[in-house]
Order: C-alpha cells, then structure tokens, then sequence
C-alpha cells in the first residue's frame, strides 16, 4: 500500500546513495498499519455478508442496472458536452439576442434543481400533449402524442443531458478564455475565418483547462444518473434498491452497487489521464492526471517522447 | 483606380481615424507604402503604431479615411458609393494576402513548427498536403531552422520562434508583411538572427511595414522612416534625413531617448 513518489530527475551516473529520510519512513509504516486494519475491519465483520455480496455482484438485474447507468452517463455527458459547446460559442457571439439566450439558458437549468427538471420532462404530456414539428405558428408536418415520445429513458436523457450543457458550457467558455488574444490575432492574419479559427485553434488549446472538470462532471456524472430512480429508471442503484427492499439485505446491496461505481470512476480517471496527454501536446508536461498519471510518474515511462527532445529539453534548450 | 502611368501603392492610407470609445488612438494618418518598399514606423510607446498595423489588415476597424492594400480594402467593398462590409470569408482571404508577425509570436503552441506552417496554406488556401510541407521545409530552410520542424514551439528559444513566425508568414506567399516590434521580446543575442531574416526578405523584393525600435535595422535597410507622434504622422522620410535632419521637434525629441 506504502507508495514513495520520486519524481527526481535523471540521476547521476556512477552509485549513488539516498539522502536518509527517517520520517517518510515512519510515515510510510503508520499509513500500513492503518490500512491493514481498515482491511481487517472491513472483511473480518460478518455483518458486511460479502457473500451475499458476492452472490448479486455479477447477477443479471445489476449488470442490467449497470449498462443503463453506463449508458446514461455517456449518452448525458454527449448531450451536456455538444450542446454546452454550442452555448459556449454562442456566448461569444456578438449579438446580444444569441449571446443573451445562452446566458439565459444557463441561469435557468443552473437555477433549478436537477430534480425538479426531470420529473418536468417525465411529465410533460401533462402540459403538453402532443408534440409536433413544422412551420412556426402554422400548419405542423409531423406530430406525436408526448406520451409515447417521453419515456423514462428519453426524460431521464433529456433532464441529466440539458442540465449538464449548462455547466459544461461555463467550464468550455472558461477553457477558451485561457487561451490567450493573441492566438486570435494570428490565426486572422493567417486568413482563417472566425469557425475554422475556433476549431483549429481555440478549442484544442482551450481543452487543456477544459478536460479536467469535464473529467469531474463525468465522474459527477456516473452517480447524478441514480437520482432517476424517480422516474422508475432501474439504473445500478435503483437495480439494487429493488433487491433489497425484496430481501432487506441492504447493506450488501449498496456495497455491490458502490464496487460498481467505484470500478467504473477507477476507469473513467484512467482515460481521463489519458486524453489530457494527448492535449498536453506542446507545453512539455505529457504525464496526464488522475490514476493514469500517477502510474507515470512512479514508472517514469516516457514512451511516445522522442529521444532528441527528450535530450533536447535536458540540455537545458527553452 | 489608378492610371496606366503610376503605380497602385501596396498600402495606401487616407486620413485614416481610430478611436477606442471616446480615445482617439489615430487622427488623421495618410500614407502610402510602394511595392517593394521597406517602411519603417517609428515612435513612442501609445504613439498609435500597433493601431496603425492592426487597421491596415483589418484586425481593428477604422472609424474614419479609407484604407487599400494593393488596390483594394480588406474589409468592405463599394457599392453604389456606400461601403458594404464584406461576407468574413472574404474579409479573411483578403487578410491572407497580408502577413503579420507579432512582437509575441503568436505561435500555436498545440502544433509543431512544420504544423505551423502548413496549417493555413492547406486549410484556408486548399493547397495539398505534400506541397504544402515541400514549400514549408524550403522556408524553414530560408530561416535556418531546417532541423526544428518536428520541434514544439516551447522547445525553441524566443529567437527561433519568431523565425518560424516570419516562416508561417510566408507560406501564404503575402503581397505585405507587417512587423509589430519582431524583436522586442527578445533577449539581446537573439535580435540579430531574427534581423537577418529580415533583412534578407527586404533584399528579396517583399514589401514591409517594420514598428521597431532597431535604430541601426531601420538606418541600414528602410526606404523609408515614419515617425508618428500622439495618433500622426509628424516626420517622414529617407533614414538619413529623419535620423540627421529631423525637422520636427517631437522627432529630435523621441530620436534623443532611444539613441
Ligand atoms: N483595444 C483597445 N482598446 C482600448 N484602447 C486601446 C486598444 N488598443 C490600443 N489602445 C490604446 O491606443 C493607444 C495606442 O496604442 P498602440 O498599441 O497602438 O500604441 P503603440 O504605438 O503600438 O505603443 P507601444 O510602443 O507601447 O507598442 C494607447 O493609448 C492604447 O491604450
Ligand atoms: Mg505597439
């Protein structure tokens, strides 16, 4: 369990000692200890039924609850990113009908609770029945009856989704505020117009600030999906509650659920290390966050770095 | 416009006026700028230079006076009398013809020095991808930098950086380089590689606008010196006239403080 981080750079050659630390030591030895007896506490009590644990673990109504949780998160966070990217840029705008509807849009669903905007959308057939595309205030093309458009996946879908847009477009406009004027300015002397200019220039500069929290909100994200529960979406939690209001083995259940969860944010922190790499591209620190980031660090692999730069940058090259 | 016996200027300014809400920043500057001629913009710090620069590729919008680069203005077009402003498509190929380089570089950051440079020609001029590189690898040859294409910029020092900015500059095949300060952000070793450069683009033919503080650059190779003063133009002319003769008091004046 005891780690020691070393992220001293290259090491003379020739043998060397290390300077004595009898205090990282000592730390490292009370940190052991703890967690073997944390470990202990955990799997010495029969009260935690890890049988019972291990018997739902892989069963098929959680492993259901599961991918509907999984595609919850991935299909909001789409939502959330794509639209809260368009509200981002509109928020630029110079108009100040476009750059003022995103503001709007932003207070509204930042204003209320999330749970109050998905029991809105399960509801909606009560304020509206049907639902129909066509010409503003004039004859419709198509049209539906809202209860057969709004199931609870859709509500949930569209609750979790447009909720998220509003703080994802905050995060993106942050990230593109990071990126400084004069990159503007360039790009304009270059010839390029204003949307090529946001895709080639400022939004992948601007993803350096932006993946991290977006990262966060994903993670935020995996649990936000048990709140649609309410709409009786037997997602991972709501999978295990149901168990358990059967069997009254509670416990077990939130634990088998939690290993889930935990699972899931352990891989979720791995492609997030991942993906901030890549866009670290240019600004020499290619390690990433997260889990990801910290194996790095401790194996100091440096694979996708070309020796020559590598050699360049040690040779002290700005 | 012009007639078939003189020359359409590259750059041909007329009372043009700027104002940043209530501040004037230009009053009034006429200039023309030659094919092939090298203009040197003097003149202290707020005196409006960047402004100036900024205008003539239409990074900023002039309030008042007309503007053309090699015949035409970047940003609108006439019709009927009335200015029209122009689609931003337009606007930016017309832009394209104008290369900048800026006294921060301006580099992006996130694309190696080749994907720098091949950046716009294939995307804003649709040029194909191997062409563009064999021209950007010749360019990084003319800077001397043929070894850093594969480099980032943050590897490269200040020097070389703007180096490869005047690079990317060129691969758009400008008519007009505008230079804002190239070498301010320098240390002092670095200035002269960056000069050179420069020197040999005047040598080459290209027409350039320079706001500089290299007294010695603008003596050995303007055409011409321009020293603006407040929003105008107080003293123009060849460099041995402005830097010996300076008729001007506000010239004698800036000339005394720089050296
Ligand atoms: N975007 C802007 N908004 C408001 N004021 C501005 C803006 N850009 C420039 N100014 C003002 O215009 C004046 C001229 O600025 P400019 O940058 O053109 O001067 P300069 O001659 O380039 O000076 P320096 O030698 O310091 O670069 C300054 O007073 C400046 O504060
Ligand atoms: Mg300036």
């Amino acid at each position: 369990m005891a780690l020691t981080l070393d992220t001293s750079s290259p090491r003379p050659t020739g043998p060397t000692r290390r300077r004595r630390r009898p205090w990282v030591w000592v730390g490292n030895v009370v940190v052991a200890v703890l967690a073997v007896m944390l470990l202990h506490a955990l799997l010495a009590n029969p009260n935690f039924q890890w049988d019972v644990v291990g018997h739902y673990f892989f069963s098929g109504s959680i492993l259901q609850g599961l991918v509907k949780t999984l595609l919850l998160t991935a299909l909001s966070m789409v939502i959330g990113v794509v639209l809260g990217t368009v509200l981002a840029v509109m928020r630029r705008a110079d108009t100040p009908i476009v750059s003022g509807f995103a503001a709007l849009y932003i207070w509204f669903f930042r204003g209320t609770p999330l749970l109050v905007q998905l029991i809105f959308w399960y509801n909606l057939s009560s304020l509206y029945t049907s639902l129909s595309l066509g010409v503003p205030f004039g004859p419709s093309l198509w049209s539906a009856s809202t209860n057969s458009l709004i199931s609870p996946f859709t509500a949930a879908l569209l609750g979790l989704g447009l909720n998220q847009a509003a703080y994802t477009a905050e995060i993106v406009r942050a990230g593109m505020l990071s990126v400084p004027p004069g990159q503007l300015d360039a790009a304009a002397s270059l010839g390029m117009p204003g949307g090529m200019t946001m895709r080639r220039v400022i939004l992948p500069q601007a993803m350096r600030v932006i993946i991290p929290p977006i990262g966060n909100e994903t993670i935020g994200m995996l649990k936000t999906t048990s709140l649609v529960s309410v709409l009786a979406m037997p997602e991972l939690l709501y999978s295990a509650q149901l168990i358990y209001a059967r069997t009254y083995e509670t416990m077990p259940l939130l634990i088998v659920a939690s290993i889930w969860y935990l699972l899931v944010t352990s891989v979720l922190t791995l492609v997030q290390g991942e993906i901030e790499r890549r866009f670290a591209r240019g600004t020499g620190d290619t390690r990433g966050g997260g889990i990801g980031g910290l194996v790095r660090r401790f194996t100091r692999v440096h694979a996708e770095r070309p020796a020559a730069a590598v050699a360049m940058e040690e040779a002290g090259a700005r | 416009m012009t007639g078939s016996t003189t020359v359409t200027p590259m750059v041909h300014a007329d009372n043009v006026w700027k104002s940043f809400g209530h501040l004037d920043v230009l009053k009034g500057i006429s200039l023309d700028v030659l094919p092939g001629e090298v203009v040197c913009l003097l003149g202290s710090s707020g005196s409006g230079k960047t402004t100036f620069l900024r205008c003539i590729n239409h990074l900023e919008r002039i309030s008042g006076g007309e503007i053309l680069v090699d015949g035409q203005r970047i940003g609108y077009r006439e019709q009927k009398g009335t200015l029209v402003e122009l689609p931003e498509r337009e606007t930016a190929r017309r832009r394209a013809e104008t290369a900048m380089v800026f006294q921060q570089f301006n580099l992006f950051p996130h694309r190696t020095v080749l994907e720098n440079l091949v950046e716009a020609p294939i995307l804003v001029k649709r040029e194909p991808r191997a062409e563009a590189t064999q021209r950007a690898l010749g360019m990084l040859a003319r800077v001397g930098l043929s070894d850093k294409a594969g480099a980032y910029p943050n590897q490269l020092s200040g020097g070389q950086q703007q180096r490869v900015a005047i690079a990317r500059a060129l691969t758009m095949r400008p008519k007009l380089m505008l230079f804002d300060e190239p070498t301010s952000a320098l240390d002092p070793e670095l200035v002269g590689e960056v000069l050179e450069v420069m020197r040999d683009l005047a040598r080459g033919g290209m027409t350039m606008v320079v706001v500089t503080h290299e007294m010695s650059f603008a003596r050995d190779v303007a055409d011409r010196v321009v020293v603006m003063d407040d929003g105008v133009i107080v003293e123009s002319g060849p460099p041995e006239q402005v830097f010996h003769h300076p008729e001007h008091a506000r010239t004698r004046a800036f000339l005394a403080k720089v050296g």
